[in-house]
């Protein structure tokens, strides 16, 4: 093997690239700072921008209330783990329930597409005043009312119904000579769904459930609706009576601190199994 | 691959065929793929299917395997008719292996697992007995050292003799083999063929659709001709491929070497 000496021309092609990557630096810094610049200069222009400051960004107030209100984000995150790990399997099953062909399993398949019609076409918000305040309703003995479990119970019932129709779209994605495949070596056809067709169907469809998981994170919170006491219900007391809203700023700041990493984590995870959004694989070209 | 020095049962002329096929009738809509369709393949025999490109041939295949519904006639295996609704189909097509034109491997799955899942599942093998005749049918298709390969890993030809390595672990009664070398680059074609050649010269009772001659011309003991349908012209290779007596076969013939 001979070692390769870069030909004069690759060093010139080498020199030009790495001048155009310092002027696109340059530019991209250049706009940057210019475009914060200006939407600094709106901000603090604004006529309402010296109470609007003192009520949202206060920052002894924010310091003061952000140890109540990450107290409060561990019920949503305790929420958010739950309701998700029991929504993705619940919406595995209702998908499988769907592709069965059995007809003594005919009222399953007909409860499933009722039950994921509903669930997918109510507003999350009303699912959960409905459940929070509904069942409590009925008196039943056995059920737990607190607001934490009613409300991970809302999100369980809107999410598994989506999660399902994500499932659904996986299971339609795996190819049928995938299925032919399994049958002709005798495979019933519960066997082909369960060993071949579901495997590759989840596989399809991990990055649309992340994204879902992701988007859980933040629905979560929704659950102070029912006075759980969650990071928003803590910064709704905090904010109540003083007027300072600064406590709604702080409660944002911290689920921003889980959802952005979560983000970033997933996007880095779907870039590294080949899913990639706009950008990407096509990046290196010219 | 070695030539193994089998002697190969002859072939039985007496009493019933194995796979006898009579009067089947697919379409799909309004369009007649199957048409009155009358085809025999011995025990031990090896039936060669050619015709044009959508003259039925992958149809027929996935009709005799139970993997498309009949519109009428006959598929009896060793005298019991499969087109039969009450007939168990799983059973049934447990019996048969099924090669594919694109290998349809399971791409979750290493070629081990591959091999081992309808031994596991279907024959009910336990999982050491089940993967000892995995390897052994491994290395005997020449993929002992790819066993715990994924299918996006290997060759098309290596995917392909993997594929026939999960038909034929089964131990099956009847090999039907779809065009098995059509998706194939040139040079991988001989590794495929020899290993049916093998197949054949042991007494493997195959129905073949491909579109290569000189194969056809070195394995068949008969071959069909499909045409609108039917089986147009069928005889030895000599007959059909040397000597054609009807028009469309000769046509269709003279395509291929054009
Ligand atoms: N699932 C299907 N639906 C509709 N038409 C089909 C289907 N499968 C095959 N056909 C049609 O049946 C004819 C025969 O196809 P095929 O058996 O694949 O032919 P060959 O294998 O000889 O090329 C073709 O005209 C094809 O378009
Ligand atoms: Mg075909």
């Amino acid at each position: 093997m001979t070692t390769w000496q870069p030909s004069e021309r690759a060093l010139q092609r080498a020199a030009y690239r790495a001048g155009r990557r310092r002027r696109s630096f340059g530019v991209a810094l250049l706009s940057t700072v210019v475009v914060a610049a200006l939407a600094w200069w709106v901000l603090v222009t604004s006529p309402g921008w010296e109470r609007a400051r003192e009520t949202f960004f206060d920052p002894a107030e924010f310091t003061d209330v952000l140890p109540g209100i990450a107290e409060g984000l561990w019920l949503n995150l305790r929420v958010w783990l739950i309701a998700g790990a029991v929504s993705l399997v619940l919406g595995l099953l209702l998908a499988i329930a769907r592709t069965t062909t059995a007809p003594a399993l005919f009222p399953l398949r007909a409860a499933v597409v009722g039950y994921v019609d509903i669930f997918r076409g109510v507003p999350v918000l009303l699912v959960l005043l409905l459940v929070g305040f509904g069942l409590p309703a009925l008196r039943l003995p056995w059920l737990p009312n607190q607001a934490a479990f009613l409300g991970s119970l809302a999100l369980v019932l809107t999410y598994s119904a989506y999660l399902s129709e994500i499932f659904r779209a996986g299971i339609e994605s795996v190819h049928p000579s995938q299925v032919a495949a399994a049958r002709a070596l005798g495979l019933t056809r519960g066997q082909t769904t369960r060993r071949v067709v579901v495997p590759q169907a989840v596989r399809n469809v991990v990055p649309a459930l992340l994204n879902m998981v992701v988007a859980l994170q933040k629905d979560s919170g929704l659950i102070s609706v029912l006075g759980a006491v969650d990071a928003i219900r803590v910064a709704e007391i905090a904010v109540t009576g003083s007027y300072n809203f600064t406590p709604y700023v702080a409660a944002g700041f911290l689920f921003l601190l889980v959802s952005v990493p979560l983000t970033r984590a997933v996007d880095a995870y779907n870039a590294r199994r080949g899913w990639r959004g706009a950008r990407g694989a096509a990046v290196g070209i010219r | 691959m070695s030539t193994r020095s089998t002697t190969a049962p002859p072939p039985s002329s007496s009493g019933s065929p194995l796979l006898r096929v009579s009067g089947l009738r697919k379409s799909f809509g309004d369009h007649v793929v199957l048409d009155d369709l009358d085809l025999e393949v011995a025990e031990h025999g090896c039936v060669v299917l050619i015709g044009a490109s959508g003259s039925g041939k992958s149809t027929l295949l996935r009709a005799i395997d139970l993997l498309e519904e009949v519109d009428d006639g006959s598929i009896e295996l060793r005298g019991v008719d499969l087109a039969d609704p009450w007939v168990d189909a799983d059973a049934a097509r447990a019996r048969m292996g099924m090669v594919f034109q694109a290998y349809n491997l399971f791409g979750h799955m290493s070629v081990l697992d591959n091999v081992t899942l309808a031994p596991r599942l279907v024959h009910g093998r336990d999982k050491r007995e089940a993967e000892a005749a995995a390897v052994e049918m491994l290395t005997r298709v020449g993929l002992a050292d790819k066993i715990r390969a994924y299918p996006d890993q290997l060759s098309g030809g290596q995917q392909q003799r993997a594929a026939i390595a999960r038909a034929l672990v089964n131990d099956p009664e009847l090999l039907l083999l779809d065009e098995v070398t059509s998706a194939l680059d040139p040079e991988l074609v001989g590794e495929v063929l020899e290993l049916l050649a093998e197949l054949r010269r042991e007494g493997m009772t195959m129905l073949i659709a491909t579109h290569e001659m000189a194969f056809a011309r070195d394995v068949a003991d008969q071959v069909c001709f499909l045409h609108e349908g039917r089986v147009h012209e069928s005889g030895t290779p000599a007959q059909v491929l040397g000597g054609p007596q009807r028009t469309r076969t000769r046509e269709f013939l003279a395509r291929l070497h054009a």
